[in-house]
Formats: C-alpha cells, sequence, structure tokens
C-alpha cells in the first residue's frame, strides 16, 4: 500500500529513496541546495539501523563512501558544484575500481562560489568528463519529485547492477520544489540487492566478471580476501597492479567502457510526448523539461505540431532516442541553464539531420515557457499563432 | 661493510610487558600471508621490516584475516596493499583515512588497519588526519614516516627535518618538520606511540598495542630511505640511516618535553594512552535514540 499523499520537497524525496533502495550510508558535508538531504538522512538512517556521519569535506565524504560500500552497504553522498569538483578524483577511483555508490549533485549556478542557492545545469559535462582519464559514467536527471525518489532508486540499481558509481543530476528548482506525492513503499519497488558472487572463495577472481555477467564485488571482512586499487590491474591475477602490462591496460580500459556502453539500451531512459506526429521537437531534461512541457502543451493548443523528448539518463548519452528523433523532425530546440552542453551532444547525434536551436541561460534564471515558445513560434513562421503567450 | 647491528651502541629493548606480547614467526610462514616475495621497495628500504613487524602484530593477536583489512594511501608505504595477502584497499593519494571511516563505520566489527606514508598521512591527508584522531574511531593508523617522498624521487615532505635536503630542498629545507605524534595527540587520538624498525620487537608491539587498543591508534614508524634521503643528505649506507634513526630515538620515559628541544630527537614508546568513548559505539547510541523516539 503506498504512503498517504502528502507535499513532499525533492531533496526529502532522494533521502526517502535512498532508504527505500536500501541505502544504510551517508557521509556528507553541508552545502546549498543539497543539505536538506543531509539533514533528513541524518534522522532516518538511524532510525532504519543505517549510519549518517557528516565528513570535514567533500573529499573526505566520497571516500568514507566508497569505505562503506566496499564494506558491504550500499552507501550514498549529497552535494552541490563546488562538492561535486572536490569528488571528481574518487569519483574516478570508484569507476577504477568497480565501486557502486551513488552521488547526488544537486545543480546551483557556477562556476566557482557562483550562485549557490540559484539552479543550474552547469554541471552535465562534469558528471560525463569531471574525473581525469577514460572512464564511463552514468548519470540520471529528475525533473520532479516523484523522480527525485524513483530515480534514486534506479540509480542504486543500476550502481549495483554495473558496479559503477552512479550521478544524479538534481538541481536547486527540483531539490527545492514540493509536490503532492504518495512516495511508494519498498515491497512496490524493485531493489537489487548486492549478494556474493556465485563463485567459492578460492575461485574468485575479477575476471570472472564479464560484461554480461557482472558480479558484485565480495565486502571487505568476507570469506573473500580482495585486492582493490585505482591502479590499472589485471583482472585474472587478484587485481594486482599491471601498470608495466600495455595490453593488459587496455583491456581493462575497454572492459570499464564496455560494461556500461554495451548496456545503453538497459540503461537509457527517455520519455517521449506528443512525438507521434511532431515537426518539432523540444528536447530538455531536468526542471527545464517542465518549462518545455508547458510550451508543447501550448504549442498543441496552438496547432502547431510539437513534441517532447526528455531524456532521464543523460549519460551514456540516448544517441538511438537522438537519432530517430532527427529523421523524424526537422528541428530540435535545446533549452538548457547551460550554454551548450548537451545541445552539442544532440549536433553530434543529429548529424546534420535535423536543424538543432540551442537556448542556454546562465543567470541562474530558470529558463520560462514563454522563451521557448518564442523559439517554437519562430519554427512555425507561416502559423498564425492565437495566444501572444 | 658496517655490521647491521651494533649491539654496542645500540641495544634492543626487551619486550615491554605493559604492551601485548607479540610471538615472531618464521620467514616462511611470514610469507605465507603475501602474494609476492618481491617488492618494489629498494634495497636497504626499511618498510620491509615495518611490514613484517605488523604481520607479527596481526598474527600475535589472533585476528581472523577474514574479518582484518588493511586500508591504505598512495606511495611506497601504500603498496603494502599490493604484498599482504588479506583484503587489502589500495586508495587514493591521502585518502585512505576516509576510506578506513566508512568500512569501519558500516561495519563496526571489522579490524581496519590503515597503512600511510608521511606525505599521505599529514599533507595530502592531514585534514582526514585530525578528523578520524577527533573521533575516536577505531582504526590503526600505522604510518611509513621516511620523511620523504620516495616513490615521486625524494622531494621534501612535511616531515622532513629542516636543514636537510631533498630534490625540492636542494638548499636546505627551511620549514619546520611535522611531529605527527604531537599533531595526532593533539587531534583526540587516545593510543599514539613512535617505533624504529631497528627496535623491531618493541615496534611489533607498539603496533599490536595500537590493534588491540578500543580507539584511534596512531603508531608512526620510522623508516628509512636510503636511496632517496640518504644519499642527498650524506648517508647514503642504509645500516648507518638505521643507526643514526635508533641513536636519536630516545625512550619516552628518558625525554626531557620541557628541556632543550634537538630538531633530530625523538622520543619512541608509548607517548599517549588513554580511555575515550570510541565513535561506532557511541553512534550505536545514537541507532538506539533514534529507533526509540521513532516508536514512540
Amino acid at each position: 500500500m503506498p504512503q498517504p499523499r502528502r507535499l513532499v520537497e525533492g531533496n526529502e524525496a532522494v533521502a526517502e529513496g535512498a532508504i527505500a533502495a536500501g541505502a544504510r550510508f551517508f557521509a556528507g558535508y553541508p552545502i546549498t541546495p543539497s543539505t536538506e538531504i543531509a539533514e533528513v538522512l541524518s534522522r532516518r538512517l538511524p532510525q532504519v539501523g543505517g549510519h549518517f556521519i557528516q565528513m570535514e569535506d567533500e573529499i573526505a565524504s566520497i571516500g568514507a563512501v566508497i569505505g562503506a560500500s566496499l564494506a558491504g552497504t550500499k552507501s550514498l553522498t549529497a552535494t552541490s558544484g563546488p562538492g561535486f569538483s572536490l569528488m571528481q578524483e574518487s569519483i574516478g577511483y570508484a569507476t577504477m575500481a568497480q565501486v557502486p555508490c551513488v552521488i547526488v549533485d544537486v545543480m546551483r549556478g557556477g562556476p566557482s562560489t557562483g550562485l549557490p542557492t540559484e539552479p543550474s545545469q552547469g554541471d552535465v559535462m562534469q558528471a560525463r568528463w569531471g574525473t581525469h582519464g577514460e572512464h564511463s559514467i552514468i548519470a540520471l536527471a529528475p525533473s520532479s519529485v516523484a523522480e527525485c525518489f524513483s530515480l534514486t532508486v534506479e540509480a542504486f540499481n543500476l550502481s549495483e547492477a554495473y558496479r559503477t558509481p552512479v550521478i544524479l543530476l538534481s538541481d536547486a528548482t527540483v531539490g527545492h520544489m514540493r509536490e503532492a506525492v504518495a512516495l511508494p513503499t519498498s515491497d512496490e519497488l524493485r531493489v537489487a540487492e548486492r549478494g556474493e558472487p556465485a563463485v567459492a572463495p578460492a575461485d574468485y577472481d575479477e575476471v570472472i566478471s564479464t560484461v554480461d555477467n557482472i558480479m558484485p564485488r565480495p565486502a571487505l571482512g568476507s570469506r573473500y580476501a580482495v585486492h582493490v586499487t585505482g591502479l590499472v590491474y589485471d583482472r585474472s591475477r587478484g587485481g594486482v597492479p599491471a601498470t608495466g602490462t600495455p595490453a593488459v591496460a587496455e583491456g581493462l580500459g575497454l572492459y570499464l567502457r564496455e560494461k556500461i556502453y554495451h548496456h545503453r539500451d538497459a540503461i537509457c531512459s527517455v520519455e517521449e510526448i506528443e512525438m507521434e506526429d511532431a515537426e518539432v521537437a523540444i528536447f530538455a531534461y531536468g526542471s527545464v523539461a517542465r518549462s518545455a512541457r508547458a510550451a508543447m502543451k501550448w504549442a498543441r493548443r496552438q496547432g502547431v505540431k510539437v513534441g517532447l523528448v526528455r531524456p532521464i539518463t543523460l549519460w551514456p548519452f540516448p544517441t538511438e532516442a537522438v537519432e530517430h528523433m532527427a529523421e523524424q523532425v526537422r528541428t530540435i530546440i535545446v533549452p538548457e541553464m547551460n550554454l551548450k552542453q548537451m545541445s552539442w551532444e544532440v549536433l553530434a547525434a543529429v548529424a546534420g539531420r535535423a536543424k538543432v536551436v540551442d537556448h542556454g541561460r546562465i543567470d541562474g534564471k530558470l529558463i520560462r515557457p514563454e522563451e521557448i515558445q518564442d523559439l517554437i513560434r519562430a519554427e512555425f513562421h507561416y502559423h498564425h499563432f492565437e495566444e501572444t503567450r | 661493510m658496517t655490521a647491521l647491528v651494533d649491539e654496542e651502541l645500540l641495544e634492543r629493548p626487551p619486550q615491554d610487558s605493559s604492551l601485548p606480547r607479540v610471538t615472531p614467526h618464521s620467514t616462511a610462514e611470514l610469507r605465507s600471508h603475501l602474494r609476492t616475495p618481491k617488492t618494489l621497495w629498494c634495497p636497504g628500504c626499511s618498510n620491509g621490516i615495518v611490514t613484517r613487524a605488523l604481520i607479527d602484530a596481526v598474527l600475535s593477536l589472533h585476528l581472523d584475516p577474514d574479518r582484518t583489512c588493511v586500508i591504505a594511501g598512495i606511495g611506497c608505504a601504500g603498496r603494502i596493499t599490493t604484498y599482504l595477502n588479506w583484503s587489502t584497499v589500495h586508495t587514493a593519494h591521502g585518502r585512505a583515512l576516509a576510506l578506513a571511516t566508512g568500512a569501519k563505520a558500516a561495519d563496526p566489527g571489522l579490524n581496519v588497519i590503515v597503512i600511510m606514508g608521511d606525505g599521505d598521512c599529514v599533507a595530502i591527508g592531514g585534514n582526514h588526519l585530525i578528523h578520524a584522531a577527533r573521533r575516536n574511531i577505531d582504526v590503526t593508523a600505522l604510518v611509513f614516516n621516511n620523511s620523504i617522498y620516495g616513490m615521486t624521487g625524494g622531494q621534501m615532505s612535511p616531515t622532513t627535518f629542516e636543514g636537510d635536503r631533498s630534490t625540492t630542498s636542494v638548499y636546505g629545507n627551511v620549514e619546520q618538520a611535522f611531529d605527527i605524534c604531537e599533531l595526532a595527540h593533539a587531534a583526540g587520538a587516545t593510543y599514539v606511540a613512535r617505533g624504529t624498525p631497528y627496535a623491531y620487537t618493541r615496534l611489533s608491539q607498539l603496533i599490536a598495542g595500537g590493534i588491540a587498543h578500543k580507539g584511534f591508534a596512531f603508531v608512526e614508524a620510522m623508516v628509512s630511505c636510503p636511496t632517496y634521503y640518504g644519499r642527498q643528505n650524506g648517508i647514503p649506507d642504509p645500516s648507518d640511516m638505521m643507526k643514526r634513526q635508533q641513536s636519536r630515538a630516545v625512550p619516552v620515559e628518558k625525554f626531557d618535553r620541557d628541556g632543550p628541544r634537538l630538531h633530530d630527537r625523538y622520543p619512541v614508546g608509548v607517548l599517549h594512552h588513554t580511555e575515550r568513548e570510541e565513535y561506532t559505539a557511541a553512534y550505536a547510541g545514537v541507532v538506539q535514540r533514534a529507533q526509540g523516539s521513532s516508536r514512540g
């Protein structure tokens, strides 16, 4: 039975989603506009036998999260731009060492201290490429309070399935917004359990995991003796460093990439609305998708065929959905609270098959539906629009 | 060739009865705890001696190997995780204590031993050290202090003695060296000890005492780096380095804290030992209170 409907804040929904997903460890450092996640979890985690710890900085926070996850506990941290930057080194460690964990980045205006209380989507590329070196990553972008909950659960499921850090890219608007939602209870959810590898401790090695059969990493303190390292390691020799063996380095790098990219179809989630007959599509994510949806509804009322493609998964980039969209529509409008971070990706996937119109804002203000309406109007210049707005 | 042990100059102390007794294990038995007998540590480096002292301490305490993990940072010392065949985590530079805090908080029954180098511990990881000590979390931090960045080729570290040379202090180091034990003590560590590889058995006992202690235990092993420290400072012979190190080590009972401080003398032994509520035990109280209030 679902819980009764009540007003829930986006950040609170993330915290409740984490608990429903089985997370029992949070480490973090206060930072606007993510702090409510820490506050709620400091109260809720001990109630369910979990552990909350406020660390000395964000570097320590992601470190403690990785340590707790290695000890077998589903773990998360939450932060915003400046803290997310500090975490990048260890996010890279978690991708290399294949440690499941969830990092919530409630985006605010940047760079630097920037606009601490205002929304932004300026961390889209930081989520993808913030840590150094070739690596794969998964990032999800909620656009409602209900999704703050459901995508946090999904983030944990993906991180366990692919043994990788997963980034939940929320923003100050979604995080601080309140909506009436009935949060699901744990028994209504699909929750991936960590488990143990399906081999005896003596037979365990990293190499038994394949792209199609990724085994959980045994916990520290289990019967399995494991070696975890951020160095290039040999998956077939107990994970010992293999920095002098180019073939091993390449094999590991390709495996780490393929274990995500090979499963793009299963990982990528895209919502498409009114796309059956659309001539123009809006490609929008996160809080901006809400304005895009309002603009699309306005356009339909005006009698012009506009659809919405909303990537829920930002990384890996949903290339196939964009290619499909490019075959169908003549123009794709990409509004985002940054300057072209995602529209470049769209442009690359569209590859000249449709016109791409980007629209960015970096002043800490939301992109309003009217701004998108103006862009739609320009794409249907032959049409007589009834309403000015 | 200089003899490794000059009994006349330096006497090996007997086992300290106030610390856990350590049984020396055979080389064959010690090797069974290693993934490989080969290390990248240079000839004459004393990291291997401290590694052996650690294994002797862990075996003497009869810790369950399945429930014991070693978490280390980056640098020569951090490589210990590659050699020990227990559960080992080779973290990013300076982050060992942060990961250890998470692992211990998530699984308080786990025996967590943290290995750091001096740069790892008090330069890049200094913030984690003082807060782990402040929390009094039950992990044992063992620092291999060779007073230099060995892995990167001999740059000065926060524990390079004033006046000494390195590849980044070619005219002599003008900075004061950190006394890491004093730092750990001031930050709240409830067990603080320092030992030398020369006094092998005592060092192993000091490590065992740290592991047996409930709370944040800090053990500093003064190790020697003849390759980078010795050669740049006129003591290229490993045995000379070890002997000099031991001659500078003054038993804590004899060390006059109030007397004139010489920068090259340091106290060894258990420098500080007290009891204070341990972090995970205190947090168990938080869980109890939270569950009580949610039911009520």
